[in-house]
């Protein structure tokens, strides 16, 4: 029973991570490509890439490995989650419950920590700071999910008119008191900016949508064929 | 009711067990978003280099 929803989680999850990959390949690359034209730029002409670990097309492909294997980790950690709520919390027909599930972890994994730590391309960022950024958007991403959690409870107790609000205040206390970072140089192009952050946010809509999903689907068939 | 895929409950005492999974993948999310020191020692980099595309539009902190 669980195991089959495991191996649901993560076959859903893998088949996320792929096309989220060839979403990021086909949206987002290119904007990659350009800023890392740019820190090129600025790190002058005499720049050699000739001790350079892996190539342009490695890191392509790498893509691909990195969003399928964060696909099957999501996708492991969905099923679990949705093992312990059926039956207990939200919607009880399977196929809703999992698209809502699906929808609420990129609410609170992806959309709350983008909001006020949202990715980069290359040429942004103070390497000195990585550490401090890292373990911002962690907590960040941990409120989220608190949030999340909180607003579920709320839900089942009072609806949406209190469960709305309970999530935004605890974010948005979150928001306010959390430091900012601001590390974008002011000669970055904006456009490219916006673009490379809009193909993020898409490429994890991608992976969270076709999780949900794909899910579903496969909670539906197996329905079908017992 | 009968085209309701609804469900009961699973007892939390059979869940408990696949809670073992959850250290497994979060280091596998460790090594895809996180690993710039290099868990893996000598092959951290080259982890870390060959999936940098995926963790700049993942959206986590790089570099």
């Amino acid at each position: 029973m669980i195991k089959d929803l495991f191996l649901r989680g993560l076959g859903a999850g893998a088949v996320a991570g792929l096309l989220a990959g060839l979403f990021g390949f086909l949206v987002g690359e290119p904007f990659i490509d350009q800023a890392i034209a740019i820190e090129e730029a600025a790190a002058g002409a005499g720049h050699s890439h000739a001790d350079e670990l892996v190539s342009r097309g490695g890191q392509a492909f790498g893509l691909f490995l990195a969003t399928t294997l964060y696909g099957i980790v999501v996708g492991g950690l969905f099923a679990l989650v949705y093992a312990l709520v059926k039956g207990r919390f939200g919607p009880a027909n399977e196929q809703t419950l999992a698209v809502t599930l699906a929808a609420g972890g990129f609410l609170a994994v992806v959309l709350v920590p983008f909001l006020k730590y949202p990715g980069n391309p290359p040429a942004v960022g103070d390497p000195e700071t990585i550490g401090q950024r890292t373990v911002l958007y962690l907590v960040m991403l941990a409120i989220g999910l608190l949030a999340l959690g909180a607003g579920a409870v709320v839900h089942r107790r009072y609806g949406w008119v209190a469960a709305v609000p309970a999530f935004l205040v605890i974010v948005g206390v979150a928001y306010a008191v959390l430091p900012a970072i601001q590390e974008v140089p002011g000669d970055f192009p904006a456009v490219l900016l916006w673009n490379f952050r809009v193909s993020s946010l898409g490429m994890q809509a991608v992976l969270w949508g076709v999780l949900g999903s794909v899910f579903a689907l496969l909670s539906a068939r197996r329905r079908v064929r017992v | 009711m009968s085209q309701m895929s609804s469900s009961p409950s699973i007892p939390v005492r059979t869940l408990l067990p696949w809670s073992a999974a959850v250290p497994v993948l979060l280091i596998v999310a460790y090594l895809v978003t996180m690993d710039s020191a290099g868990l893996l020692a000598s092959s951290g980099d080259f982890l870390h280099e060959l999936m940098h595309d995926g963790r700049h539009l993942l959206g986590v902190p790089c570099h």
